[in-house]
């Protein structure tokens, strides 16, 4: 186990946490490593906290219980920052990602989190390339730039192809999703 | 061990829902007849675009209950199909009362079936409660401890399903959410290879033969009751060797062999903990930190429960100082899980024997950890070294 | 082709072995050998002049006892008959052609 990457997500029911999982265990087996991904046990209901989880590995993962320390926690609605511990168990050296228009020194000092804080206004994004508010396609691009957990490029190239699949008769979203992340890649700060 | 195998597999990301939708989709059935149910409603929803993408020859029979589903699939396999449906938890209760009508009629539909509490208080989430309640209903039950293992189990379901010596329906289950909506990491065999690993389904009897008219489903009084119920007790005997051909015969094809239970570092082992589905791949983890601390600690993972492996779990306990059985529910007889006492009772005619006790855990969903096994197996070294047994049947993380 | 149920086996109590998967019936013919006409306390009469042939009995009754030949009603197989009534009860009251007696 000591070499799995262990993800926690945070969303709102509706904002795509348990699909951006699914798309990053996706790349990751996609690219040869070994992944899970699942949510938090549960329906998602429109609006309410969920959580979604990935685990990365070079071996076989076995383990079927909730992540308890995550190495990298990325937080698809910042207002989640003020009801849930979204810091729960993540290491003083661990990653943050947050979707937000603020700077990550406004959340290091909100937060008090000496690690890595990354923000990316990927809603913004979301909302310029796909037309609507779903940041969860955006957060891979800025999980990729902050973390280096997948290869860009075949990320890139798997979610399209994944994307292909469920918008068949939708072209657009296909090219929109591809050019948020492209954006986020880009836009993400540290 | 993995052999070595020359068949080319597909290396995807598939929930365990999507696994055996995929399987079904291989299988490709005369028909399927189903009723959504949270979390199984994928199974058929993913296989009915199958149906509308024209990927199947499927004849696709959606009812308005899950006795209904049921009902259709005895009825078309009664008339010679090769017959799926898809349930959980409420949905399986409902199809019950047709359940042992398809055991008895040797009807040897397959049916993914994906673990879920059941009500009340009402809850979705993962636990044995359903499937449990339907043990005795003459079906096959096999439990899956990820999603590799819920596609794997539902091509050989079909083939232990429909092999002559057995004839019965079996239900493959995977864990609500824990595994059905979690995607890992799996391998799938071509759709050819699949095919001919299943093989082609000949029926022994049709309804729909005209010029061999038969009575199915007669009435039984005292004086022939007995005997119809004889064969299919004893089919679910001969069942046992089936599965583990059928399970040796996979892995030496594709490199995953399967049998009744799985021995993780059991060889040596002084204690253990017996558990089904996907527990099972936690515990390994905990079961290997203990063994780099020097315990000697195995697990006991009970693949199938129905037949139970009465001989097999004696042969592989009867030397441990001490076993915890950890059930995903509670029979609700005044003791302990439906697991701890099979266990029990296939211990007891053996002249050594392990202490044993008892663990009720996650119902309803409630996460088990790292730490809560880790409990377990810390409880069992002190029992192992002369400690009182204590309380036999405990309920672990809940707050009592 | 349908096969006819052999008398001994019939009567014979067959052990688990040697019975059909699922306790099929593939042979025909039980009824022949089971004659439940002696079960009735009333039995149907039926009169040929007044019966129209429009085979609502014979569409009711439980037991196929209503005998049929050339298209028309032709009498009712009183060794299966079990005296139920309905034939009687369903015959149009303007041709009331079944009447239920005393069994002889």
């Amino acid at each position: 186990m000591a070499d799995t990457i262990e993800i926690r997500w945070h969303g709102r029911g509706g904002q795509g946490a348990k699909t951006a999982a699914l798309l990053v265990a996706d790349a990751a087996i996609a690219t040869g490593k070994l992944a899970q991904a699942f949510p938090e046990y549960g329906p998602e209901r429109m609006g309410a906290p969920v959580k979604a989880f990935n685990r990365i590995s070079g071996q076989e993962i076995r383990v079927h219980c909730a992540v308890e320390h995550p190495s990298i926690v990325l937080v698809l609605d910042e207002t989640l920052v003020d009801s849930v511990n979204v810091l729960e168990g993540l290491p003083e050296n661990g990653t943050i990602i947050i979707n937000t228009e603020k700077k990550p020194e406004e959340y290091r000092q909100k937060l008090n989190f000496p690690g890595n804080i990354f923000t990316v206004d990927a809603s913004g994004i979301a909302l310029k390339n796909i037309g609507l508010n779903k940041p969860n396609t955006p957060m891979l691009g800025a999980l990729v730039k902050a973390t280096g957990i997948l290869d860009y490029e075949k990320m890139l190239a798997d979610t399209a192809h994944k994307l292909q699949k469920k918008f068949k008769n939708k072209p657009e979203v296909i090219e929109g999703n591809v050019k948020a992340i492209k954006d986020a890649y880009e836009e993400v700060s540290k | 061990m993995p052999v070595k195998t020359e068949v080319k597999q597909l290396v995807a990301a598939k929930t365990g829902n999507e696994a055996m939708a995929e399987a079904m989709r291989q299988i490709d059935p005369d028909v399927v007849a189903a009723y959504p149910i949270t979390p199984a409603t994928e199974i058929a929803q993913i296989f009915s675009s199958f149906v509308a993408d024209g990927q199947v020859n499927t004849e696709m029979v959606t009812v308005e209950s899950e006795h209904s589903a049921l009902s259709a699939c005895v009825g078309s396999a009664a008339a010679g199909a090769r017959a799926m449906t898809a349930t959980a938890a409420q949905g399986l209760m409902l199809m019950a009362e047709i359940m042992p009508i398809a055991a008895a009629l040797r009807l040897p539909i397959v049916m993914p079936e994906v673990n879920r509490a059941i009500s009340g208080p009402i809850n979705i989430h993962c636990d044995h409660s359903d499937t449990m309640f339907c043990r005795d209903a003459g079906w096959i039950q096999i439990f899956s401890e990820n999603t590799q293992e819920a596609y794997d189990n539902v091509l050989q379901a079909v083939r232990i399903a429909e092999h002559a010596k057995v004839r019965l329906p079996a239900l493959v289950t995977t864990d609500g959410f824990i595994i059905s909506h979690a995607m890992e990491t799996i391998k799938i065999l071509p759709d050819d290879e699949a095919k001919a690993f299943i093989g082609a389904y000949k029926a022994n009897y049709s309804v729909l033969d005209a010029a061999h008219p038969i009575t199915v489903g007669s009435i039984d009084l005292q004086n022939y009751y007995f005997e119809h119920r004889l064969p299919m007790i004893n089919a679910l005997k001969e069942a046992k060797a089936v599965i583990k051909q059928v399970g040796r015969e996979f892995g030496e094809k594709y490199g995953r062999p399967y049998d009744l239970l799985e021995k993780y570092r059991m060889d040596d082992a002084e204690t253990a903990i017996v558990c089904l589905g996907s527990t099972a791949g936690t515990a390994k983890d905990v079961v290997d930190a203990l063994r780099d601390e020097g315990q000697k600690a195995g697990l006991l993972k009970i693949r199938v429960f129905r037949p139970f492996p009465v001989e097999d779990i004696a042969a592989v306990l009867a030397g441990l100082k001490a076993v915890a059985v950890l059930d995903r529910s509670d029979s609700l007889n005044g003791y302990g899980g439906p697991v701890f006492t099979e266990v029990c009772s296939a211990l007891f005619n053996s002249i050594q024997k392990p202490k044993i006790v008892n663990y009720i855990y996650g119902l309803g969903g409630r996460d088990i950890d790292l730490h809560m096994l880790k409990s377990v197996y810390d409880r069992l070294a002190s029992i192992k070294d002369g400690q009182d047994l204590g309380t036999i049947v405990d309920y672990l993380g809940a707050r009592k | 082709m349908t096969t006819m149920l052999d008398e001994k086996k019939y009567t014979a109590n067959l052990p688990a072995s040697e019975l059909p998967e699922g306790g099929v019936w593939t042979e025909a013919g039980s009824s022949l050998m089971r004659k439940t006409g002696d079960w009735k306390v009333e039995q149907p009469v039926w009169d040929k002049a007044k019966c129209i042939s429009c085979f609502t009995c014979w569409a009711y009754c439980p037991d196929s006892c209503m005998q049929i030949e050339n298209g028309r009603m032709a009498g009712i197989d009183l060794e299966h008959c079990k005296g139920c009534g309905i034939c009687a009860n369903v015959c149009p009251p303007k041709v009331s052609a079944i009447k239920m007696e005393k069994a002889r």
